[in-house]
């Protein structure tokens, strides 16, 4: 999402001024995403410049409006679904797929290191959801979506011991005849 | 070995203490370590959870530590008590009073209402019925359960059996609370539910919990996070650094 595409949704609600959309923008965002007003005006000039908005310059500030170009571009948006295929390179998967390669008592024990590191934020995580007594929707799904992405990699992880530990296990053990 | 305790009210002893405990199933060559030099202890008023793949030790950990099975080498205290050492009509005392189970299922007896589940420590402990009553209404209470008191256990959904199972591990305020994945059967939100109740015993009556799960959200509420692999604990993780952690790493052998 671009911050074009936060506009547009904003103003399908009802036209707005300008500075309205730059709180509305962050409200629904959950607090992950601040814009600079002059940030809203360059983007609301070139919505205007490609006929997905109106401009109603009546009153005091300018107003503005979506037109049925702007409606269009916005369905059309709601209709794409985000996927990544390839899926983007992965730091702690490419991490631990190395380690593996220097044998398996490295890899547990990248492997304990990073699922520390990701369990300790998401105690933080759960701390600081704990101390705000009522957090706007927004922002628990924003702190929702956090703590999910590190449940998946430490889920991932903890396959990954399971499965070289199922590995070293199965291994033929050496017999006192072979070299060590 | 290095202790990792975090005491944070020396006044009282630790509500659990496992000292290079040693557990072993079997003999000779089919001879199975459990459990290997495990030295770990919990404060009264600390939530520690427990982490590891199936068969890293961490359920035999929770049967050690409530007395349902005795070490192979090593002591285990409960609230400075050393449970090895206790007959078993201490044991079983213990079992009443001190130590609070939560398990993933069967936690209920199903032809006792509710209220009598919880009341049923109490009871075997020789508390009147009048006394026990009164008890488990708060524990219930406690745990946002007030109405319908009367019902059996199968009447109640998932989330509200734990919630049960909950009053009944805490009433008779006791030290310490075993839970094995207590959120094993619930959904996500009601397993939230049911660790957040779990969460505040700590605060609210000192208790201390040792959460057994393998669930990194559950764990994410504990003030540290102890992890196990093959029957040693490799690690452990408090959000601002438990002070044993860097020990505990040297031990097991950081990654370079």
């Amino acid at each position: 999402m671009t911050v074009r595409e936060g506009l547009l949704a904003l103003l399908a609600e009802e036209p707005r001024y300008g500075y309205q959309l730059k709180t509305a923008f962050e409200a629904a965002t959950g607090g992950v995403w601040r814009l600079n007003v002059g940030q809203v005006y360059t983007t609301l000039d070139r919505l205007q410049r490609d006929d997905l908005v109106a401009v109603d310059a009546s009153g005091e500030q300018k107003r503005y409006a979506l037109t049925a170009g702007g409606r269009e571009a916005l369905g059309a948006w709601w209709q794409a679904t985000p996927v990544d295929d390839p899926p983007p390179r992965d730091e702690l998967q490419l991490k631990v797929l190395l380690a593996i390669d220097r044998g398996p008592d490295h890899a547990l024990a990248v492997i304990t290191r990073q699922r520390t590191a990701l369990t300790r934020l998401l105690q933080r995580h759960r701390r600081e959801l704990r101390s705000n007594a009522e957090p706007a929707l927004s922002e628990q799904l924003v702190a929702d979506a956090l703590a999910v992405r590190a449940e998946a990699d430490l889920r991932w992880l903890d396959l990954c011991e399971s499965r070289i530990l199922r590995a070293r296990n199965d291994a033929p053990t050496p017999t006192n005849g072979g070299t060590p | 070995m290095t202790d990792i305790r975090v005491v944070r009210d020396r006044s009282r002893a630790p509500a659990l203490e496992l000292t290079d405990v040693v557990k072993r199933f079997g003999s000779g060559a089919t001879e199975v370590r459990a459990v290997t030099d495990v030295t770990l202890t919990v404060a009264p008023g600390e939530l520690v959870a427990v982490m590891g793949p199936s068969g890293c030790g961490k359920s035999t950990l929770l049967h050690l530590a409530g007395g349902l099975d005795d070490p192979s080498a090593g002591t285990v205290r409960v609230a400075g008590r050393d449970v090895p050492q206790m007959s078993a009509t201490e044991r079983a005392s213990l079992r009443r009073t001190d130590v609070g189970y939560i398990f993933q299922r069967l936690n209920l007896v199903v032809s006792l209402t509710a209220l009598e589940n919880v009341m049923l420590p109490l009871e075997l402990e020789g508390t009147g019925r009048r006394e026990a009553k009164r008890l488990a209404r708060e524990a219930l209470g406690s745990v946002g359960l007030v109405e319908q008191l009367d019902r059996f256990p199968d009447s109640f959904s998932g989330g509200q059996q734990q919630r049960i199972a909950v009053a009944r591990a805490l009433i008779g305020s006791r030290r310490l609370i075993l839970a094995d994945e207590p959120t094993g059967a619930l959904d996500t939100m009601t397993g939230d539910q049911v660790i957040e109740l779990l969460a505040e015993l700590p605060s609210r009556h000192g208790t201390a919990i040792v959460l057994v799960t393998h669930e990194p959200r559950y764990a994410s509420w504990a003030d540290r996070v102890v992890f196990m692999r093959d029957g040693r604990v490799v690690d452990e993780a408090a959000p601002d650094g438990a002070p044993g952690t860097d020990a505990v790493r040297q031990r097991v052998g950081a990654p370079t």
